[in-house]
């Protein structure tokens, strides 16, 4: 069945392109300039020379980087608190998620317990008071175990779980004697690796960017993730340079701070956007399986 | 296996089945113990509101004062600014930020090149990858008035540079349209997964009739994302009070504090920097309360409108 396009089709076919193009441009065009500027001459991106290509090639911020040991500590940090805080994070997921998938006693109730805690908190004096009293403050616990496991995302796996392991499989194996956990291990977790892979992206992608525990709760500079150092390179100096007149300001301090700024954006951002590719699709289905209702 | 065919685990009684499902139970214990602890008693901790808290006492020691810090917050110099603040930011929000990722998921969704589409896709949520702190840092770059590509363009067009991060009339502007750029490709997604089960004879039908794409848009996509829509909006005003404190917290400075200290900025401040515990908790509390209020309200309405409810 053909029918005439309607002739104001092709006009909104145009203008539809052309806006999500123009749109595209917006999005990528601030993270194009960061890669040039980051390998430009300090003293043409200063001037406001770099628009377009790279100016005068020089590798120079990325050597200061390399040199600073803040960054180092920090990236090891970060590694640290984010691979330990992702194993914590997904284990309790899936193991509650599946838990709360099955049609246990008081399975509502426990829901219930879960959810409302999107929607209401203590806030963040009594939160803070607490993580001291428990003997967490300025310690690598800190960073992981008060955002252990999260409701949104013990609901979305809770709903994968469901849809995804009919009840038919778990009989099958009670007959033939199979615990719950042996099921869970040998059978619901090979067949899982979808959610698996959101969980491990979505949590590590959030330890690894996450700041506000870190400035909370560490005091030691030997502490301070990625985050704590990118903020003090990126905003709190800006916001100090601002306050001076240029005459107060140490002039080759500022220029290496400078020539940092934007080689630094792309270290931090480097594990995320080289794995960025292979998350995607994931992250999309992450999202998915979230909105349908459960 | 003794016990039972599958058909009889529904019959079992509750103990059997609890003592037969244990595992399910170890399995759930650490997650409930962590929002015991995590959750439940920073809620019963929120109780220091009420109280003069004394580090040497404790939460449970310290003497009870009723809603002394309440008043002294409502009667504070700060409170007019601060819920102004809290209020125009979200609002602004609501306003901008919210409708931009249905707009464009509806045109999205009109493209028939596959390629295209996931191209635009890719590229438009990256941005949701990046950290507050990366970004934060990216608007003091792009609108330093020293070199910033933005005031660069303003003075090439013979404009004067604006002090963008410093003033406090951009601030809010700043702050939603940044996040606009973060995040918009992020929510178009699941609009983009709602649209993707209109049922294609709809449109079909539609075309036979001589609608236009627009008009489709119009009648058959829009109206197929309401519910939808009505959720996001639910959560979204449920977290009316909440949006953005760290990125607030990251943008703000003695310039433009003016504009930029809302409620959650201002527990930071006197609690944590301050250390004025009980009357920070009591600014929280009241915090938490309104958002609380708004989303139970607000649900309450969607439901008696017919339209979506949470539960």
């Amino acid at each position: 069945m053909t029918i005439k396009a309607h002739a104001k089709d092709r006009w909104f076919d145009f203008l539809n392109y052309s806006f999500l193009t123009l749109l595209m441009l917006i999005v990528l065009y601030p993270l194009y300039v960061i890669v040039i500027s980051s390998v430009s001459d300090p003293n043409s991106v200063n001037a406001g020379q770099v628009w377009l290509l790279p100016k005068g090639f020089t590798l120079e911020g990325y050597e200061r980087i390399f040199q600073d040991e803040r960054i180092w500590r920090g990236y090891s940090n970060s590694l640290l608190y984010t691979s330990l805080g992702t194993a914590i994070n997904v284990v309790l997921t899936l193991t509650a998620g599946y838990a709360l998938s099955r049609n246990i006693v008081g399975r509502n109730w426990f829901m219930f317990l879960i959810v409302f805690t999107m929607f209401f908190g203590g806030g963040l004096i009594p939160s803070y008071l607490l993580i001291k009293e428990l003997g967490m403050y300025n310690t690598i616990w800190s960073q992981v175990i008060p955002t252990a496991v999260g409701a949104w995302n013990i609901i979305i796996t809770r709903t994968f779980f469901a849809q995804t392991i009919p009840n038919e499989l778990h009989e099958a194996a009670e007959m033939d004697g199979c615990s719950d956990a042996v099921f869970f291990w040998k059978i619901v977790l090979p067949l899982s690796t979808p959610i698996i892979a959101v969980m491990v992206l979505f949590s590590a992608v959030g330890h690894w960017n996450s700041y506000f525990q870190a400035l909370i709760y560490l005091r030691e500079e030997a502490l301070y993730p990625l985050q704590i150092v990118l903020r003090e390179i990126l905003i709190v100096n800006e916001t100090q340079e601002n306050a001076l007149t240029a005459a107060q300001s140490d002039s080759e301090m500022l220029r290496i701070v400078d020539v940092m700024k934007y080689g630094i954006i792309i270290v931090a951002c480097l594990p995320v956007l080289v794995l960025y590719p292979f998350l995607q699709r994931y992250f999309v289905k992450g999202v998915m399986i979230g909105s349908i209702k459960g | 296996m003794k016990t039972s065919s599958p058909q009889s685990t529904l019959l079992l009684s509750k103990w059997k089945r609890i003592r037969k499902q244990y595992q399910l139970y170890l399995f759930l214990f650490p997650t409930i113990l962590f929002f015991i602890v995590f959750h439940y008693i920073p809620m019963y901790g929120v109780t220091i509101a009420f109280k003069n808290f004394m580090a040497s006492k404790g939460i449970m020691g310290s003497p009870w004062v009723g809603f002394e810090h309440f008043e002294r917050f409502f009667s504070s110099y700060k409170f007019s600014t601060v819920m102004w603040n809290t209020l125009i930011i979200n609002l602004y929000e609501l306003i901008i930020a919210f409708p931009i990722p249905i707009i464009m998921a509806l045109l999205l969704n009109q493209v028939a090149n596959a390629r295209f589409k996931k191209l635009v896709q890719t590229v438009t949520y990256a941005p949701h990858f990046i950290s507050v702190v990366v970004i934060v840092g990216m608007l003091y770059l792009f609108l330093s008035p020293r070199n910033g590509l933005l005031n660069q363009l303003i003075v090439w067009f013979g404009g004067e540079p604006v002090f963008f991060m410093a003033s406090a009339e951009w601030f809010k502007t700043i702050f939603v349209f940044s996040g606009v750029w973060q995040n918009a490709g992020w929510s178009m997604i699941i609009y983009l997964a709602a649209l993707t089960a209109v049922s294609p004879d709809l449109h079909e039908a539609a075309v036979v009739d001589g609608a236009s794409k627009f008009q489709r848009i119009l009648h058959i996509d829009l109206p197929s994302l309401l519910p939808t829509i009505m959720i996001l909006l639910i959560l979204n005003i449920g977290s009316f009070m909440a949006v953005g404190f760290e990125k607030i917290y990251l943008m703000q400075n003695p310039l433009n504090i003016g504009s930029s200290e809302v409620i959650q900025t201002y527990v930071y401040q006197t609690g944590l920097l301050s250390a004025q515990y009980s009357y920070s908790a009591a600014v929280g509390l009241f915090n938490s309360v309104i958002n609380f209020i708004l989303l139970v309200g607000f649900n309450q309405l969607a439901k008696s409108l017919k339209q979506a409810s949470l539960w």
